[in-house]
């Protein structure tokens, strides 16, 4: 196997299982589409499709990515990626040009722009400090390469046949319908002369903006190819040396770079991306994870689509499950943060099978085999019935692939149903869970499924002390009390019990 | 090439914005009725008036090389005229013969658009210099001197010529000679265009040099699409290059436009006021530490020129002094005199004459007005908080050797609020160096300052029979109203000369 910055070895990996409801739910379809927007031909959805449950070949990725966040590094990769994508450019081009000597043209600069780019990629390498063994293999693999005999005299041959032809220079003479070439003799330029006469009227603060759109699409048309042949009839030495080099340099690029140009970008397009959130003060972590201890907890943690789209100041939450602690039960007036808790601790535990850093501050995870989730769905009522059979049905098949290392994040579920229906059910459903001893968030109003356990977490969103219409969207361990809420709400408008009495003249 | 007639050393440019307490000079001074005499409708020289008076000049020898160029401006009405006429009339020829360019901003396009320009302004150019010639011994002032000798210099005979040459040259209409490199691809770049030599040119060429040449089929449109575009590669520099020089020659004609409008609306100005019968002078201005104002017979020209007669005016004579009460009569010329004073300030401060006899006074940093509004009664706020708020705004502007005039301020409360508050405004402006004018019925107020040595009581005559003569003379200030004298006015005497 090659160098690869993403695999340490060719063992095969196990996968998460993240069903499809809960790539949806937890917003990591947009997460991911967001993150490799841009990068379209790096092909880079795989890699983020796929997470996996590999203790080491998770810390071998966070090694990557921390070496690429020391910004040294990171601007050489950048430099690097920036010359092979010239590289492929002029390699795609040539397919499209007709004319043989604009074709050897580009396919000199493709190879003069690759070798380029790896000699500096390599120099640069060996200044930078490196951490990360995906990345050490990869410098010693590049020196190697640059000090080999073929790409020293690739790239030396390159050089001497452009030097050749950059020195040629002729003259146009066009007349109305004809044009002449012959051998440049020293004209002069007559634009400099004309800004000389009108120096007298230039004023310093004054530039004109006359930048025209001569960007002239590549390629040539049959003037300019004639004209080329008249310019290779009075210079034909540098187009003869082109001819050869052409001819013994035809699949010139190397297979482990391109690789490498492909999977480092999966780090950078996700450092791009929370690149703004950062600096808006964030904080992102590599998460210690673990498939051996069951303990978990996050610090500071926030749902990374919401963030995305607010611009305002973001409340981050925290929470931990010791011992036997398995299930969270979110509880608290609607809008007030719920769903995006639930959304964060099934992204953390996502972004974490990647390798890539989670949005939190600190965090030690336990590595799931599976994320589930069940949220309420709006679109597929009917009736009733049709739906609450619907929520059932979704729950039992996610209950029959569950294993004691999954995870599973339900929103409302069962809401449809009347209030005892649903908390008989939801008593029962997570009855079941607790047997698993799986993983859960629940988010509900039915404050009862939080004092089921001693495994179960009460959690609740907050709102402002002061004034209850404002929520907090911190979310805290607290005992669930729904009623509390709705009291303060009550006498914030003046319709307590004591209020309406003392209103309500006689 | 640099017109400086508004500066010595420096152009004049106007500023986008007014600043924020202009519209209440226009408003409280009556600049709107001034601006429009000076402008006579042309928004141009409205602009330019505007910006000139309400940006304050504050350099007292700016000042003076412009009341220079005023007095010019007035011996030779026609010469000045004649001048402001060639910007324009270029300006004119642009819009008619639009240089600019229809469809694609290619080289080749703007080259020809820029061409023309330059013709246009090369005649410009040849009718500056023969004004130059005719008047430089004609004109006193540095100013004009300066610019007339510097059109001499800069515009000689063999620069005009020349110039007329490289015209030519650029009309291309033999064809044109490129030098090229090869870049990437074999692709042509660094197209740079020869300068024509003569008639018989390329004759030359393809007698003496080893020259391949291609003729394009006629019908071979494509073909001569692809040259005309790579001539444009090559004439890509000489279009930027000319397009840049006829910007510049272009810039010039607009500063002089800018510099000389001013001086117009000076004369319009000049024109409206001779007609009825105001004199006016030159002041004399001293640098804002010698707080000096001297007047003898100001007038308020935008009442005068409203009611298209002359009108009364005031004397004041003050030295180190901060703070003018003026009280008395109801409709006895407070306003009027206030904002006599006022245009005075500002007009100076301009470079222009005043309407007085004879004037001289110290520069100050801005001059700013706080009268009272009695028909914005905002309903959100009480009327003295508006108040307040108004003068809170004004404050973030104002700065020592401001000037600010207060017109019944604080009067939409009682006395006691009113003078309380004002007093202490007006009292940390005047320690803090800010020149006050304060018209105003609040004895209470004009109590508190009797001791100051460096406030001048001011008051609106009324002869012993009630006959007020609509002079403000120094007196201190007694507790008695006019009110009465208004309210006989109005219900038995029925005349109206003033309008409120």
């Amino acid at each position: 196997m090659f160098p690869s910055v993403l695999f340490k070895d060719a063992k095969a990996l196990e996968s998460v299982k993240v069903s499809e409801e809960a790539f949806e739910d937890l917003f990591l379809g947009r997460l991911i589409d967001l993150t490799v927007k841009g990068r379209e031909r790096y092909d880079l959805k795989p890699f983020f499709t796929m997470p996996v449950r590999d203790e080491e070949t998770i810390v071998y990725r966070q090694e990557v990515a921390r070496d690429l966040e020391d910004p040294e590094v990171r601007k050489v990769v950048l430099e690097f990626s920036k010359g092979m994508v010239a590289v492929h450019q002029y390699l795609q081009m040539l397919e499209r040009l007709d004319y043989e000597y604009n074709k050897k043209g580009w396919f000199l600069e493709a190879v003069l722009e690759y070798c380029r780019t790896v000699k500096v990629f390599s120099e640069s390498l060996e200044r930078v400090g490196l951490r990360s063994e995906g990345l050490k293999r990869i410098r010693e693999y590049l020196i190697g390469y640059a000090r080999s005999p073929e790409f020293s005299s690739l790239f030396e041959e390159a050089l001497r046949v452009k030097e050749g032809l950059s020195r040629v220079r002729y003259c146009l003479i066009v007349e109305p319908g004809k044009f002449s070439v012959k051998p440049y003799k020293g004209e002069k330029d007559y634009a400099v002369e004309i800004e000389a006469f009108f120096s007298k009227f230039k004023e310093e603060d004054r530039i004109g903006e006359y930048s025209f759109d001569l960007v002239k699409g590549i390629g040539m048309s049959h003037v300019e190819a004639k004209i080329l042949d008249f310019v290779r009839r009075l210079y034909p030495e540098p187009f003869e040396e082109l001819d050869t080099f052409c001819e013994n340099h035809r699949g010139f690029l190397d297979e482990v770079i391109l690789n490498f140009e492909r999977e480092v970008q999966f780090f950078l397009a996700y450092l791009d991306f929370i690149e703004p959130l950062r600096e808006r003060g964030l904080p992102f972590c590599y998460p210690e994870v673990r498939t051996s201890v069951r303990d978990e907890f996050v610090e500071d943690g926030f749902d990374l689509m919401l963030v995305h789209s607010l611009t305002g100041k973001i409340v981050t939450n925290s929470y931990r499950l010791d011992g036997i602690e398995r299930v969270i039960v979110v509880t608290g007036p609607n809008q007030g943060g719920k769903t995006s808790f639930a959304r964060m601790v099934g992204q953390i535990h996502y972004l974490a099978c990647l390798g890539l850093p989670v949005p939190a501050r600190r965090a030690k995870l336990f590595l799931v085999d599976a994320v589930h989730t069940h949220f309420e769905r709006e679109e597929h009522v009917q009736n009733v019935r049709s739906k609450l059979e619907d929520d059932l049905l979704r729950m039992k098949s996610i209950i029959d692939s569950l294993t004691p290392n999954s995870l599973v994040i339900l929103n409302e579920a069962f809401s449809s149903a009347t209030l005892r229906d649903s908390l008989d059910i939801s008593l029962r459903v997570l009855e079941k869970l607790l047997k698993i001893d799986c993983f859960v968030v629940w988010v509900t109003f039915l404050d009862e499924l939080s004092r089921v356990s001693e495994k179960v977490v009460s959690m609740v969103a907050l709102v402002s002390p002061q004034d209850p219409t404002v929520r907090t969207f911190k979310v805290v361990r607290k005992r669930a009390d729904g009623r509390a809420y709705a009291l303060s709400l009550a006498r914030k408008y003046g319709l307590t019990y004591e209020e309406v009495r003392r209103r309500i003249r006689r | 090439m640099k017109v400086y007639l508004m500066y010595p050393d420096r152009d004049f440019n106007l500023k986008k914005e007014l600043p924020p307490h202009a519209m209440d000079l226009v408003k409280d001074l009556g600049f709107d009725v001034i601006v429009q005499h000076m402008s006579r409708g042309d928004e141009f020289l409205r602009n330019v008036a505007m910006n000139v008076l309400f940006y304050p000049e504050k350099d007292t020898s700016v000042i003076r090389y412009r009341q220079e160029i005023v007095k010019d401006c007035l011996e030779h009405p026609d010469v000045v005229r004649r001048l402001y006429q060639i910007p324009i009339s270029i300006k004119e020829s642009k819009r008619k013969r639009w240089w600019g360019v229809f469809g694609w901003k290619t080289p080749n396009n703007v080259l020809n658009g820029a061409r023309n320009a330059l013709e246009a302004m090369l005649g410009g150019l040849k009718e500056l210099r023969r004004i130059a010639d005719e008047n430089l011994e004609k004109f006193r002032s540095r100013g004009f001197k300066r610019f007339f000798e510097m059109l001499q210099e800069e515009l000689d005979d063999e620069y005009l010529s020349k110039m007329g040459e490289h015209l030519e040259n650029l009309k291309f209409q033999k064809g044109v000679l490129l030098s090229v490199r090869l870049g990437k691809g074999n692709e042509g770049e660094d197209h740079t265009l020869s300068k024509p030599r003569g008639k018989n040119w390329f004759q030359r060429i393809f007698e003496r040099e080893k020259v391949f040449s291609y003729k394009l089929h006629p019908r071979d449109e494509i073909g001569s699409k692809v040259l005309e575009s790579i001539v444009n590669l090559g004439l890509k520099d000489i279009a930027t290059n000319v397009a840049i020089a006829a910007d510049h020659v272009e810039s010039f004609f607009n500063t002089l436009q800018l510099e000389l409008a001013f001086y117009v609306a000076c004369l319009n100005l000049v024109e409206s006021l001779r007609a009825i019968g105001i004199s006016f002078s030159f002041p004399e201005v001293f640098p804002t530490n010698e707080e000096r104002i001297v007047f003898r017979n100001l007038k308020d020209i935008a009442l005068a020129l409203s009611q298209g007669t002359n009108v009364v005016g005031n004397e004041l004579e003050a030295e180190r002094k901060r703070l003018f009460v003026i009280m008395g009569a109801n409709r006895g010329g407070k306003t009027t005199f206030l904002r006599s004073v006022g245009q005075a300030q500002i007009m100076a401060q301009a470079g222009m004459f005043v309407a007085a006899e004879s004037s001289s006074l110290s520069i100050c940093e801005g001059v700013f007005t706080h009268f009272r509004r009695r028909e914005d009664a905002n309903l959100k706020k009480g009327k003295f908080e508006e108040e307040l708020e108004r003068v809170s705004k004004m404050l973030d502007h104002v700065s020592a050797g401001s000037l600010i005039l207060f017109n019944e301020s604080f009067s939409s409360t009682n006395e006691h609020e009113g003078s309380e508050v004002a007093h202490q405004i007006v009292k940390a402006l005047i320690d803090s160096g800010v020149r006050v004018f304060y018209v105003t019925h609040m004895f209470d107020l004009a109590r508190r300052f009797l001791d100051d040595e460096k406030v001048v009581f001011l008051v609106a005559e009324r002869k012993e029979n009630g006959e007020r003569t609509f002079k403000v003379k120094e007196g201190k200030p007694t507790e008695t109203s006019f009110g009465l004298d208004l309210y006989r006015e109005i219900f038995e005497e029925k005349e109206e000369v003033f309008p409120s």
